[in-house]
């Protein structure tokens, strides 16, 4: 059973592709809010930059990318990358899906944090985002005060 | 330490949620000779033919597909040579959602779930030097099923195949894609209408072709149980087969070609069970609720695949043992096509060598075990018996409760058996996370393997760069204004609320339009269906 937690921490589960599995995405979404975080999911089929704007839209903190069809070495690092370009870079980006391990190297290298293969435990995610959001926090605190005034600024054009 | 499971510790139910007895015996379970009957005869429970196996085996038949024509059909007739008895092709996600090569939103997606085939050029290559009218070929695509169709029989005629001598199958069930998979276009009517276009263009002209092939294998892996599975589906089909006869034919004569597909789950009794009921349950649907007469639209055939959401990333090799008895569940339920998985599909398309596995199972099953030598040996067991008739009388209420809600479109409009999916999906995980639903190297006996890694397949990324030099390559050299003229006639066909469109896209096809620009035109007039 997935342990509670008191977290104020907003994920954004996402499809990105012409994928349509989505059992999984589905699950983990449900999962995340059982452990108390405030998640949004996407749907289906949407692509990397319609996530990155709900991301922005969302004002998240971390992105998980879920992804059953081989795409994940075009798709998750476009995700990231857009994230980067408008400047928020510190949105936690992680994924899973049918993913063979020899890419994991490469998509960390890309922005994609951490990479969940199949019949990983629900729990072992929870935690991870737990320690990592946790861990985020604590380096970046200046840094979402800097992504929040160019979101006012943004908002004010 | 002992594995046996404690009896305060497990409950003894399947995963549809039957309670499973000590034992079963004549005086508490008695079986009823009437339900049963014999085989070849209705309600067909211990299958559909009189001699089942004997009379002719079941279609090994391994799904497959990858990168671009060449290389899948460098696999078919590898398949073929090692003894597979039919095709299956597996498409590419542009293809299935009717995107070129060229298409921004296919990048990184092309040839990678399956072929890419977006012209009758590339439907050319993917099945040279493959007789047509010998060799039986599933196509296992959906939205632009039509399209796919058209390719198909496109090249049929200008090798001078008979229309009348394809065998095969269309899957072509585009309700489950809003149900569970998800690789739809347009919205359901329109999706519904284009379907059954190519339904009832094949119950006119391809006599041996079964144009629908109604599936639950997506929505039991989508989470549903065993009995959602059949359920959900069965009701489909009436969905569908209301469809075709307001187009003037009525079941008595679709029913005969309509074709079905489940998943073969880990639960071995509850398994063959649900292959019988679903068969009783078909024949009983048609006869008293439909009226039909006819036995062979009484019968349900169907196609099995052993369910993918039941292997591991986590010690892949066990898979094979997975496999073994989902498939040898599948031949004990009668089934007449069967795709065996391959052990490493947890990770990737199969390999060469876990494809040549996977194939080489189902032989063993078929010439070494004499599971083929009798019809139904699991029949008259007191134990599949009661299961049986208790999964019968389930799925039978599930689908009164169905037609009384509205039938399938309604409630797949609604959501509503989506949520139920979703519900058990969830369930399903938070058993394996508690450990009350035990699966071998993932929650239980867990030892950490010996590293080394499984070889798994590559899809050359250099695919997709090279099917684009191919569509550019083929558009160069077409008519234009004959493949703008075919386009148009398929937009007046659109424009029209009703009437058929299978014809004009036939005719685009031959006329060197790609699937993609065929898409595009239907979207046109028919808009697209965005997940909620």
């Amino acid at each position: 059973m997935v342990e509670g937690t008191a977290s104020p921490y907003r994920i954004l589960i996402a499809k990105p592709g012409l994928d349509g599995h989505d059992r999984g995405a589905k699950v983990i979404v449900r999962a995340l809010r059982d452990a108390g975080f405030e998640v949004i999911y996407t749907g289906i089929r949407q692509t990397p930059e319609m996530i990155a704007r709900a991301a922005i839209q969302e004002d998240v903190d971390a992105v998980g990318l879920s992804l059953l069809s081989g795409a994940h070495m075009t798709l998750f690092p476009r995700v990231a990358s857009l994230l980067k370009e408008e400047g928020l870079g510190d949105i936690l980006v992680f994924g899973g899906g049918i993913i063979p391990d020899e890419d994991f190297p490469l998509l960390r290298k890309k922005g994609i944090d951490r990479v969940f293969g199949p019949g990983t435990s629900l729990q072992s995610i929870v935690d991870y985002l737990k320690e990592a959001l946790a861990r985020r926090k604590q380096a970046t605190d200046g840094k979402s005060k800097a992504r929040k005034i160019k979101e006012g600024a943004k908002a004010a054009k | 330490m002992t594995m046996t499971p404690a009896a305060e510790t497990y409950d003894f139910k399947t995963p549809s949620g039957v309670e499973i007895e000590r034992y079963y015996g004549p005086d508490t379970h008695p079986v009823s000779q009437a339900e049963l009957g014999e085989p070849g005869r209705y309600p067909f429970t211990r299958g559909i033919h009189a001699t089942m196996y004997r009379g002719r085996l079941w279609t090994m038949r391994q799904y497959a597909g990858f990168g671009t024509a060449q290389e899948t059909n460098q696999r078919f007739r590898w398949l073929l040579e090692e003894g597979q008895t039919g095709l299956s092709t597996a498409f590419d996600l542009p293809t299935q959602t009717g995107l070129d090569a060229d298409h921004p939103a296919a990048a990184g997606e092309v040839g990678r779930v399956g072929v890419h085939v977006g012209t009758i050029a590339d439907m050319e290559t993917l099945f040279a030097e493959i007789p047509l009218d010998k060799v039986s070929t599933s196509l296992t695509i959906n939205a632009t099923a039509p399209i796919l169709l058209a390719f198909y029989l496109a090249i049929a005629k200008r090798r001078g195949a008979a229309f009348e001598s394809l065998r095969g199958t269309l899957q072509n069930d585009v309700l489950k894609e809003f149900l569970a998979r998800g690789t739809y276009i347009f919205p359901p009517g329109p999706s519904l209408r284009f379907a059954v276009d190519a339904i009832v263009y094949s119950l006119k002209n391809l006599p041996l072709f079964n144009p629908i092939s109604i599936s639950g294998y997506h929505i039991r892996e989508a989470g549903s149980d065993a009995v959602q599975e059949i359920a959900f589906t069965l009701a489909n089909a009436e969905a569908y087969l209301k469809e075709i006869e307001r187009r003037g034919i009525p079941p008595e004569r679709s029913g005969e070609r309509v074709a079905f597909f489940f998943g073969c789950h880990n639960h071995f009794l509850e398994e063959i069970a649900k292959f019988r009921a679903a068969r009783r349950v078909w024949a009983k649907m048609m006869r008293e609720d439909w009226g039909v007469k006819n036995p062979r639209a009484q019968m349900l055939r169907f196609h099995v695949q052993t369910c993918g959401s039941t292997l591991t990333s986590q010690q892949p090799l066990n898979n094979v043992m997975r496999t073994a008895l989902q498939a040898m569940a599948a031949t004990l339920g009668g089934a007449q096509s069967l795709h065996t998985n391959a052990y490493d599909e947890a990770l990737a398309l199969p390999s060469e060598t876990s494809a040549a596995l996977a194939l080489k199972t189902q032989q063993i099953l078929a010439y070494e075990t004499g599971v083929a030598d009798t019809a139904d040996p699991a029949g008259g067991s007191w134990a599949i018996e009661s299961l049986t008739t208790q999964l019968e009388r389930r799925i039978r209420e599930k689908i009164g409760d169905i037609r009384a809600k509205g039938g399938m479109i309604d409630l797949i409009a609604r959501g509503v058996p989506q949520g139920e999916i979703h519900e058990k999906a969830y369930e399903h995980s938070r058993e394996v996370e508690s450990g009350r639903r035990k699966i071998v190297g993932v929650n239980c006996l867990a030892i950490p393997e010996k590293k080394g890694r499984l070889k798994t397949l590559k899809v050359a990324a250099s695919a997709e760069s090279s099917l684009k030099k191919a569509l550019a390559a083929f558009k160069a050299k077409r008519n234009k204004a004959a493949v703008r003229e075919s386009l148009d006639a398929v937009s007046r066909a659109a424009a029209q609320p009703s009437g058929d469109l299978f014809v004009p896209v036939l005719a685009a096809v031959q006329a060197r339009a790609t699937l993609g620009e065929i898409v595009a035109t239907l979207r046109e007039h028919f808009g697209e269906h965005r997940s909620s």
